[in-house]
């Protein structure tokens, strides 16, 4: 009966949303756009867990004074402090959270994300290396990519942006859609196997 | 053979530089064409053509929904592209719609329309709205192709849908005569292109980041993508069609020379290990 009951409920769930893709009749079309508003509520819930699971796991990192527990000070205050901003003074332009978002939390993402610049250097100097016939094919691709997506590239050969579109538009695109399709193949694969209970890993058993 | 040593020894030190003088290589390269305000010609690709022509075909009047699904971490690649949108949409006096499935995604939006919209004299509402943040990716997408009105019963500052007039008769993403999508990652254009394009007949096109581009080539030759930005090349691009230099064409100086100093970085490695490895045996 454990086992049972949800693998019937996610053949049904399953068969009503890919019919309802095929047919618009309301007889398909009504239950589906109902449960696609139970998924929205069930994934907006998951952030309300997730919020919930971090708080718990940080503040027992603070008090056991576990890994890196002084930053996790810093995030529990941070939490805390936009949830009450947010509560109390809505999220909208002009409150307090749109103050701490807008000068805090967009300049240190982007912070974060734009040291890349300097990892990608780095690591391009220390690592990419012509070792084999295949790295080296990968490695002049690159050069040839990065050359034509920038300015300088097109003053060193006008056809290089050409070029590079050539590259993206064929090698790379026959690649992609190899792999888009293969994915695509298993993603269908699993999909049925689910939806015809053959695959039950999602019940928290491999039987 | 000591001065073979000394030479070796040079290599290998060559070879394992330390890694903060190439950090302040990049600071340098990225910095100084800032700086000194330095601009760039770029050429115009095919796939950035297609998404300002499809913008720029639409009858005024028209509605675009905009798609902002990015956060601050992608920022300095996606904001470029919606500005670029904005500016070209009101100019054609296009109506917009915009919304997020990135939680962080509306204030970003936001603050587009509120630097843009009075150059334009465009008004909150009637020419343009945000609708917010709605958590739910895929379920979403179909949700709002399906009903807007009930995805979205208000707006991001909390006003109900039918108290905004533009929103008057608009009850689906087939109402929309485009879907541009600035997207830096899932759930983005691709889902958008998977979810909504094929099924409910609306072109979609938008920006990615640089790194997501190649990805993004089948659905520009499919035609299930009008066109695509990628990168800050791409914003730049469309700047440069629209003939307002902004952020991306500013930036393009900047990433030309990182990108030269990382293919410098490259050979010289390179070299590097040819002539260890040439010494070695």
């Amino acid at each position: 009966m454990k086992t049972e009951v949800p693998v019937i409920i996610a053949f049904i769930a399953g068969m009503l949303m890919i019919v309802s893709l095929f047919s618009p009749h309301p007889i398909f079309a009504e239950p589906a756009a109902v449960m696609r508003n139970w998924a929205i509520i069930i994934t907006a819930f998951a952030y309300v867990l997730g919020v919930a699971n971090i708080a718990r796991i940080s503040a027992a990192a603070v008090r056991t004074r576990g890994r890196d527990w002084r930053y996790k000070i810093v995030l529990l205050i941070s939490l805390g402090a936009m949830l009450a901003a947010g509560l109390a003074g809505g999220i909208q332009g002009g409150s307090v959270f749109d103050w701490g978002y807008n000068n805090v939390m967009v300049p240190m993402q982007s912070t974060m994300f734009s040291l890349l610049a300097f990892f990608i250097a780095s690591a391009a100097f220390r690592a990419f290396r012509a070792r084999s016939v295949e790295a080296t094919l990968l490695l002049v691709t690159a050069v040839i990519v990065m050359l034509g997506r920038v300015p300088v590239g097109e003053s060193i050969w006008s056809g290089l942006p050409a070029f590079t579109e050539w590259i993206m538009e064929v090698p790379n695109m026959a690649a992609k859609r190899g792999i888009m399709i293969g994915a695509a193949l298993g993603a269908i694969s699993t999909g049925l196997k689910m939806i015809l209970g053959l695959e039950r890993s999602y019940l928290g058993s491999d039987k | 053979m000591s001065e073979a040593v000394e030479k070796k020894s040079m290599i290998a030190k060559l070879s394992q530089v330390d890694r903060r003088l190439i950090y302040l290589i990049v600071l340098i390269c990225a910095t100084v064409p800032l700086l000194v305000g330095a601009r760039v010609e770029l050429s115009v690709s095919p796939p950035v053509r297609g998404l300002y022509d499809a913008v720029d075909e639409l009858p005024p009047g028209s509605y675009v929904y905009l798609a902002a699904d990015y956060d601050p971490g992608s920022l300095p690649e996606m904001y470029p592209m919606n500005i670029a949108f904005v500016e070209h949409m009101f100019s054609k006096d296009i109506k917009i719609i915009a919304a997020s499935l990135w939680a962080p995604g509306p204030p970003l939006s936001q603050r587009v329309f509120d630097d843009i919209a009075p150059r334009y004299g465009k008004v909150y509402g009637e020419d343009y709205v945000n609708l917010g943040f709605k958590e739910g990716r895929e379920a979403v997408m179909v949700s709002i192709a399906e009903d807007l009105r009930a995805t979205f019963p208000e707006d991001y500052f909390g006003t109900p849908y039918d108290e905004i007039p533009m929103l008057e008769g608009i009850g689906n993403l087939t109402d929309m005569s485009l879907i541009v999508n600035v997207s830096a990652g899932y759930p983005g254009i691709k889902e958008w292109v998977q979810q909504v394009a094929t099924r409910y007949g609306v072109p979609v096109g938008g920006g990615v980041t640089a790194v997501s581009g190649p990805e993004m080539y089948p659905y520009i030759q499919s035609g299930q993508l009008v066109g695509l930005l990628a990168g800050m090349k791409g914003a730049g691009e469309y700047e440069q069609i629209l003939n307002k230099p902004g952020l991306g064409l500013a930036g393009m100086a900047a990433q030309s020379s990182v990108h030269v100093a990382v293919i410098v970085f490259i050979v010289l490695a390179n070299v590097f290990y040819f002539i260890e490895r040439r010494k070695r045996y």
